[in-house]
Order: structure tokens, then sequence, then C-alpha cells
């Protein structure tokens, strides 16, 4: 079911390999609904899991009663803390594994939403109408309801978060321009189309689970050592993925509580995460807050950047949204300091959501550099090139590639930027302020190692087959493309197979780093694919070239040919039947020497701990853009509308250019939605987000999004992967939402430092 | 979502008998009925099914008025073409409502019947405490968030805004509710919470909306609905104005004026202060902004929703100058 085969898509698509404009290859089966999702899978005999959401933040659950939920009709179990379900610990995504148990369901309740208790039922309705009947006594502690609760304080300093050079207050005291604000942002969240959830299925010690990942092979381990079951015997299943953006890299409580459930039934359960629960069964983005002060000479050049952050965390966990990710990356400053804390509430452990750090970092320097623009009275744009760093300022090394400038002007260019009155409140229709807007984004190029196979079939179709994942982003698509470049053969004679934890490893698809480290290793499997395709065709007796006389063999658009063609040509289908081959598979990986045995591979494709930082080697590596933004605000209303955007991206080669511009736009739309909408609201007395829903956690529809702009300014990066890209994933967000707040002050004159700009900010 | 027992209606007799069952609801587009049982505020143990009566949704327009059906559909008032012309404000304030998914399925009398979005109204396993829910019970909103919640018609027990804005355009337009035997007011149909905001309509058990009637005049035919809210698109207003005007024959003066808000109060609310300010004036942008401030007289806020007063007034006086040409 999760084989792709590549279609022809008439003008949609030129048939070319990498960096052509190939339609995504999956899409017919997701438009007409062919696509089977992980919990549309129905298997036999299944029975459906409820969870029980703690109505407390915090406290100590005293007592459950289950027994009115034990006796309701079609009930066949139901778990609380009080059942040791014979669990271990799982390693970190590090690969650092704890001694003891894993108790999924605890009775110390530090979060309002914290699962209590699971009920599972022959229906879905059984189950929920049960899980309603579950009783809980606890003794309540007053929460901490979030950031701007007064209790929750100043938080805890992250020692390896402090960066600093220079002498950032001495040089902030002496400059004659500075400007100081505190930038806000809310905790926001994924609302993924496709909810969490899992089917999870035994068949003796073996284990298969159906759910959406990021990562197949990271959390089929934590499923293994959950249970004690060798890596091999589980297998975890995720062809198609409804939308991830960082949510669906773990494996969580509730995927232990429904293979725990399933091997205690024996039958297999389907456990589903409500729209409401999507809001507490995993962390969305956390709550940030940070001041920032520039100083600069009155030339406009910056002479000292001091940044104080601080994000929201858990009670038990911790998460670091690193609002200074981005601060001392984007601009040469020879005075500079930047400090973050962490500060625990009563809610669930936030966790990664596109651009962790980067985002919400972009928002505080963005904003302050806008600022700063306006108190010097330099044109924004042209502040941002007067200060632009030319090698990396924190680690000193020299960019890989850095096309920021270029990203500055061309994006300027193609917005009309100079045709921009400087005045805030000086561009208006009617009731209507228009307001014009920059800002610049960035994004670390992650890289890691990757595993494919390649298959030859006698029909002359070449399968792609790796564990690596395709959530909406094009792996299928571009990994087609690789191999078909590789091989010689046309796009749509590749079929491409991925989403099993059974498959050749790959790293998680998180840090925008998945097409870059997959590209590398289809590349490399299909070129030894052809490789060795002509050395059987050379040397096998029963092959047309082997009397050719040549010492290689060209292979283009799936024939083989002697190089100057003065020689036989066949299809491929065609040599496999001389040969008498059914299949020749070549698997590869990218893997140095070192770490290319069991140990190494295990860590590489269930771990992060190979990762590699973009400053790990000669260069500083990283994805860039800049964003140009009209909006139009009603004077009387306060209502903000994006009408105009044109962003500008230097992202390396691009694999397709059609599926990064939807990566791109994507990001700007998530940008448009996070500058303007959303916002987790929460009720200060119980630390419970109330607009836990679709209709009222507001994201961007159509109607919200304008025509966007998107021009590639990146060149080839050769240090960055091994065809040349950066990551395209992450960087669209970054910048958007404070360019859109700039364009806000240019309209109106009201500086908004707090996310989302809503129109009671602006009346 | 309990179990509930499913009874298809044989006609609407029928279907109002059935409706006094005990925990009884009707069915119609769905829209609201399902989306409360699956929150768990709305518990019924009978369903009476009326969606596929005959009969109950019929739009007509002629010289008198309107008259609609309680089944037509949201999107079908919408587009007809004498709801149109003759009572713009009816079509724009549908048009703007939901989605088009919604507006497809939802009737015009579940539409009137639609219960608040009030966060604390819709989340009974966490917040226990609801007066409309659980008369007595106490109110969450008060102390909680309430950005979106009313500054008009509240009371101690309830600050839950109305959501809807069809009723808002009925509401200016002077409209009226049939409910079989009898035919209420538009404005007495929907209650203020004052001590009981459990009970929201003038409704009784073995009654059922039948039709709506909106009778035509030539301030409905200049009429308009301005919604203001936070994204372009299915959602809810953060303050709304209905708008219908009629001018003296020298074009300025005005002679007629019907002003009703959404978004801002505990029921849609109509604003006679601002009308009789106006009636006899001349349409001049200043005094128009200055009379629209009566909207809100008597407005109270709760922290969240200040915002709301200095909001409504513009939107109020927007609207009337927009639907008199003077914008």
């Amino acid at each position: 079911m999760n084989v792709i085969e590549t279609r022809q898509r008439g003008e949609a698509s030129d048939g070319s390999g990498v960096g052509g404009r190939h339609s995504r290859i999956d899409g017919r089966l997701k438009i007409t609904g062919g696509a089977t999702y992980a919990l549309e899978h129905r298997l036999e005999n299944l029975t459906y899991a409820v969870l029980v959401p703690s109505t407390i933040a915090a406290g100590r659950m005293t007592a459950i009663d289950t027994k009115a939920a034990e006796a309701a009709p079609g009930v066949l179990l139901v778990l609380t803390p009080d059942d040791d379900l014979g669990l271990a610990t799982a390693s970190d995504w590090f690969g650092n594994r704890a001694e003891g148990s894993y108790r999924p369901l605890i009775p110390e309740i530090t979060f309002n939403g914290q699962a209590v208790a699971v009920v599972i039922a022959e229906t879905l309705e059984q189950a929920t109408a049960a899980a309603s009947l579950v009783k809980v006594t606890s003794e309540e502690t007053q929460a901490i309801a979030g950031l701007d609760d007064p209790r929750a304080g100043e938080g805890n300093l992250v020692d390896n978060l402090t960066v600093s050079w220079g002498e950032a207050e001495a040089a902030l005291a002496a400059v004659p321009v500075k400007v100081e604000g505190e930038y806000r942002t809310p905790r926001e969240y994924h609302v993924t189309i496709e909810p969490h959830g899992l089917t999870a299925t035994w068949e003796g010690d073996r284990l298969t689970i159906f759910e959406p990942s990021q990562w197949t092979h990271g959390m089929a381990r934590s499923y293994a050592e959950w249970f004690g079951l060798p890596y091999e015997n589980v297998t975890l299943i995720s062809p198609f993925i409804g939308g991830g953006f960082g949510s669906k890299a773990t494996a969580s409580f509730y995927g232990a509580l429904a293979a725990a459930s399933a091997k205690k039934l024996g039958r297999p359960v389907k456990l589903a995460i409500t729209r409401p629960q999507t809001f507490t069964a995993y962390g969305g983005r956390a709550a940030t807050r940070q001041k920032i002060a520039l100083g600069a000479s009155e030339d406009g050049m910056l002479q000292a950047l001091i940044h104080r952050g601080a994000n929201e965390t858990s009670m038990v966990g911790t998460w670091v949204e690193n609002t200074g990710a981005a601060t001392p990356l984007l601009y040469a400053v020879p005075n500079f300091s930047s400090e973050n804390r962490l500060v625990p509430v009563n809610t669930v452990t936030p966790g990664a959501l596109r651009a962790p750090g980067k985002n919400p970092s972009a928002f505080g320097i963005e904003s302050a550099m806008d600022e700063l623009a306006h108190a010097l009275g330099i044109d924004p744009v042209e502040l941002r090139l007067k200060n632009h760093a030319e090698r990396d300022p924190q680690s000193g090394k020299p960019w890989s590639t850095r096309q920021l400038r270029e990203a500055l002007t061309a994006g300027a260019e193609a917005f009309g930027w100079s045709r921009r009155s400087p005045e805030p409140r000086s561009m208006r229709d009617g009731h209507t302020l228009i307001g014009w807007g920059v800002a610049i984004g960035t994004f670390p190029v992650i890289r890691a190692y990757g595993e494919a196979l390649i298959a030859i079939r006698k029909d002359g179709k070449v399968e792609v087959i790796s564990g690596a994942i395709d959530m909406g982003q094009g792996t299928y698509t571009i990994l087609a493309q690789t191999a078909a470049e590789a091989l010689g053969v046309p796009v749509d004679q590749v079929e491409v197979r991925l989403g099993d934890s059974s498959l050749p490893g790959a790293a998680v698809a998180g840090g925008s780093m998945l097409a870059g480290v997959m590209t590398g290793a289809v590349h490399k499997a299909a070129s030894a694919a052809r490789e060795e395709l002509i050395a059987l065709a050379l040397n096998d007796p029963n092959s047309p070239f082997r009397e050719s006389g040549a010492n290689t063999l060209a292979i283009a658009n799936g024939q083989i040919a002697t190089p100057r063609g003065d020689g036989p040509a066949i299809s491929i289908a065609e040599l496999m039947a001389r040969i008498g081959r059914d299949r020749i598979e070549v698997k590869r990986d990218t893997l140095p020497e070192a770490l290319a045995n069991d140990v190494g591979r295990m860590k590489a494709w269930t771990t992060m701990s190979l990762m590699r930082a973009p400053t790990d080697g000669d260069y500083s590596m990283h994805s860039w853009c800049a964003h140009f933004v009209e909006v139009k605000v009603d004077e009387d209303f306060g209502t903000v509308r994006v009408s105009r955007v044109v962003s500008a991206f230097d992202c390396g080669r691009l694999y397709n250019p059609k599926l990064v511009e939807s990566q791109w736009k994507g990001g700007i739309i998530m940008g448009i939605g996070q500058a303007l909408l959303e916002e987790g609201l929460i009720d200060p007395r119980r630390a419970r987000v109330v607009n836990n829903n679709l209709g009222d956690y507001l994201v961007a529809t159509n109607a919200d999004i304008p025509d966007i702009e998107v021009i590639s300014v990146g060149v080839p990066d050769p240090h960055a992967s091994v065809l040349g890209g950066k990551g395209v994933g992450e960087v669209g967000i970054v910048g958007v939402a404070p360019a859109i707040a700039n364009a806000v002050f240019h309209a109106t004159g009201k500086r908004v430092r707090d996310l989302p700009i809503t129109l009671e900010k602006l009346i | 979502m309990r179990d509930f027992s499913y009874h298809r209606a044989g006609s609407a007799d029928e279907a109002r008998r059935a409706a006094t069952l005990p925990a009884a609801m009707l069915l119609a587009g769905g829209t609201t009925l399902l989306d409360l049982a699956k929150c768990g505020v709305t518990e019924p143990e009978q369903v009476i099914d009326i969606s596929h009566l005959k009969g109950l949704d019929d739009i007509r327009v002629d010289a008198e008025g309107a008259y609609i059906g309680a089944l037509a559909r949201m999107s079908h008032v919408a587009d007809d073409a004498g709801i149109r012309g003759q009572f713009p404000a009816v079509s724009e304030a549908l048009w703007q409502a939901a989605s088009q998914q919604i507006r497809n399925m939802a009737t015009i009398g579940g539409n009137l019947m639609q219960r608040t979005r009030c966060a604390y109204f819709r989340d009974p396993a966490t917040f226990p405490a609801c007066n409309k829910r659980a008369p007595g019970s106490g109110c969450s909103a008060i102390g909680g968030v309430n950005r979106n919640h009313a500054i008009l018609g509240t009371s101690g027990a309830c600050i839950a805004t109305y959501p809807g804005d069809l009723a808002v355009a009925l509401t200016a337009l002077d409209a009226m509710v049939h409910l079989g035997e009898r035919s209420v007011a538009i404005d007495d149909f929907f209650l203020l919470p004052g001590g009981t905001p459990e009970k929201e309509h003038a409704i009784e058990p073995g009654e059922m909306i039948t039709a709506i009637t909106i009778p035509a005049s030539p301030a409905a035919r200049r009429s308009t609905y301005l919604k203001v809210r936070d994204r372009q698109s299915y959602e809810f207003a953060a303050a709304s104005a209905a708008v219908g005007i009629e001018l003296e024959t020298d074009g300025r003066t005005i002679r007629d004026l019907r002003v009703a808000l959404g978004g801002v109060a505990t029921k849609p609310w109509r604003a006679r202060a601002v009308e009789d300010a106006l009636k006899g004036k001349a349409l001049e942008p200043e005094a128009v902004r200055r009379a629209s401030l009566l909207a809100v007289e008597g407005a109270a806020n709760h922290g969240g929703n200040h915002y709301k007063i200095e909001l409504a007034p513009r939107i109020v006086a927007r609207a009337i100058l927009n639907a008199g040409g003077a914008a």
C-alpha cells in the first residue's frame, strides 16, 4: 500500500531529474482518498481506546473509581495509575536510557488534560461513554497557569545558552541611538489536520504499530524498549502523514497505553486523540518573552545587542524554545550578550513546532531592528544590508553560502520597496491604512545520515526503498527524481516505498534535514546500482555488450548503449531478460567508515546523537530568507489583513522547485496565522487551554491568505549536502510574524510587541 | 456522547408532540446538536428528526415581505433573489456566517436556536459551574477568559454572547418567529439571561419554529450587515451591526433607521437609542458617529472584552454611513 508509482502529469511535469518541477507523485492518491492513513486501517477484531483527562492542573490523585466504567456496555479494560503495565523506560532522543520502569499513567497531576486513565471497549462510542464514568478524586494544589502567572517567576538560567562577546552593557551605554523592547509570543499549536493516534496489534512477540510518524525508526525503538523486545520485532508503519510540523516525531504515552492494552486483550487497539486532546496529549510551542536592547552609532552601525529571553516549560520536563537561536547569527555586532531562562508552569511539556527557537527568536530581533531603523531614520532594508555579517559572528566561521544580501535586494525589487513612503501612517486608501514591512529569517543546516535500497526489476522499473517518511513535503517525489537522474531512467519508471521502520534507515524528518540526507543516500545507492548494472552488461556471458569492446556504458532514458552509440542499444528490461536476472538490489548508506557497523547504524537511525550542528566542520551553514509584506489595517476596527507577500530565499540548490515553493508558501501561511490569529488562551484559575478546538483556536483560512510570491536566490552549497541543497521546510515561517508586525507599525504607528496582533491592540 | 433513541417524525404536529418527551431534541441540520452532543453539553434521550418534513423549507418574497420556512437552508436563503433584493442585510448576514459546509446543512430554525460559543458552557467536565447548563451552579466565564463575552444584556448569572449573525439582521428588520399556533416578535423571542440563563427563547414545550416572516419596508430594502471578526472567514463576530435606512426625498434626512448589534450582547441587540437619536436628522458622518455611541449605553466589560465597547459604535457608524451611501 505504501508503494508510490510515479505518473506523468502532462504539462505539470517536465519529467526531468533533480531540479525538475515534478508534481507530487502521492498527490493523486491523496486527493482521490486512496491514501490510507494510520487511523483508517480496519483490522479484524479491533477495539477502541479513549483517554480520560484530568480536569485539574496540579495536585495528586488520591482515588480513582472505575466500577461504573467497567460495568458499562462493551467495556473490556480500564487502565489507571494503579496498573503496573510492566514497561521499561525508553531512551531519550539522544539514545540515553535511564534505568527503571515506565508508567504512562501517574497519580501526580502537573497539567490540566493530563491523562489519568484509559478505557478500552468494543466500539468508540462505548469507550467514550464509559470514559465519562471514571471518577477521580484528587488533592488539588494551586497551579501556575502560564508564563504570565505572577507566581511563575523569572525562571532558571540555561547555562549553555549564554552567549557573549565584547562588552555589551558598556557599549550600549555609550551609543547615541538605542531601542529597547520586550517581545512575547503565546502558546501555539500544531493543529495538524490528521489527529494523532495509532492502532497497535500483536502477533506473538511481534508488535505492529500504524501511527503517523516523522521518524519510523526512532519511534519503533521506543516501543521495542518499553516492551523489552528486540528492535526488529517492532514494525511501525506510516506511509502518509496528515501534517506533523514537529509533533509526530516521538512515541508517546498514549502509544504505550494502546500497545499495552492490545497485549493484555490479545486484540488490536485503536487510540485516536480527540481534537481537544491535541492541545494536551503533546506539547505545542512554548510561550516566550524576550527583552532586547539594540545600540547603534548614528550612521546605523550596530554597536551593542543585549538579549534576555525566557520560555515556559512543564513541571516535569525540559523544553528549550531558544529565543536566542537567531539573535547572534543575523548581524555583525561587536558587543553581544544573550541569556535564556526556563520557567516551569503547569502545562504539558511543550514540543517542537516548525522552526523551534528560530521562529520566536526572529520575532524579537527582527521587530527590534525595525524599531532601530525607525529611531535612526534609516530604511529597514538598508539597515539590514549595512549590518550584514560577513561571517558567523558567534562561531567566527565563514558561511558556507549566504545569499542574504541577494534575498533582501531581489525581494525589495520584486515587491517595489523603493516606492515605500517611510513615515508611519503615510499610506492609506479611504478607511484603510496601508503598511509595508520587512524581516529576515534563518534556519540552520543540520546534517545526519541515511540509507536507501535501490532495486532494478526485470521489467526495467526501479524501486527506491527507505524507512524515511513523507508528511507532505515531497520525499516520495524527490527521491524518485534523484534515483531517475543517477540511474538514467525516466522518473515515471521509478517507484518509491517509504514509511516503514523495517525498511532501510533514515534520520528523523525534523530540522529540515530529511531531503538533504535522503537525496544523498539515494544518489549513492542509485549510482552504485548503475555501476552494478553496467558491470553486468559488460561481463555477463549473455549480454549483447560483452563483445562490444567498450569499457563502460551509457544509460539514458532507460536505454543502455555504448558511450559513442556505435554498439547495441537496449532497454534495461531487455538487458535483465538477456542476463537472466529478476532483480538487482543495492543498499548503501552515507555513514562514515567509523560508524558503518551495527552499533553506528542503530545510533544513526534511532537516535539524534549523530546529528551534526551547522558549525560542525569548517563552515557555518544556514538557510536564509527575506520577507516583504503589505498589510491593510482598518483605522476604525483595527483589523489587519495581509494583502501581499514577496519572500526571497537562499536554500541552496532546489531538488524540486515546485515542491520547495509549496513548502515556503506553507511556512509563510502558517506565519500569517501566527502573527494575526493563533494563541492558546489559558484559563488563569484552572490552567486549561480553553480554545481547544478548530472553531476557537484560529488558524488562517483561504480568505486570510493573499497571493504569495516566492523567489529563489540560492546557489548550490556543496558543504550542506551531497546534492547542494539546504533545508527548506522551516525557514519559510521564520521572520513572517515580525515582517507583519513591522508592516502594522508602518501602517498605524503602533508597535505591537506581543503576538498575535489582534484588533483590540490597534483600536 | 451517550446513547439516544432516534425517531423520524411523520409530520410537524407529531414532531412537536414528540418534542415534549423528557430530554427530547429536534434534529434538523444537526450542525449545533451534534456539536453540543460531542461536547457533552446536550445529552438528548430522544432525537426527533424533522429534516425530511415537506413544506417547511419554502422561501417566498412578495410585496408584503418574506416568508422563510424553518427548514430552509442557510445557503438557500442567502442566495435567494428576493431576499437579496428586498432584505440585503439578511443575505449578507448569512453569507458571513459559519462555513460553506455548515451553511449548506444548517436550517434557519436551527440557526436561531444555536447556543453560545462560551468555552465554559462547552466544557462541562472541566468547568461544572455554568448557570446556562446547570442552573444555580455559577458562571465560570466571569473571572475567566472572556474576550468574546458580552458587554450588553449580561447578568450576574451569565455573560455569554449570542453568537449568530442572521438573528441580528432579523432583529433590525422586525421579523416575526412563527411557532405553529402563535407568533412572537423576534426581539421578544430571545430572552435576556437575568437569573435564568438556561431559558434562552420564548418557546414552550410542544412548540416548534415553523417559519420566519420579515415585513417589507424601504429600510429593509436599503439594509446591510457589517461584521468585524478576527479572521476573514468561518469566525464569529467580534462585533457586528445590521442597519436598515430610509432617507427622505432630499436624499439626506433620515426618515427611518433600524440598528441591531451582534457579537456584543447576550441576545441580538436592538439599538433603539441610536435610531431615535438619528431619525429626522441629516445623514452626516460626525452626527452618526456621535449617535452610534448610544449603542453601548449601559455596557459593562469583564476584562478581556473591554475593546468591544470601543469597537461596536464604530461598526454601527460605518454601517449606517455605508447603508445611507455616505461612507
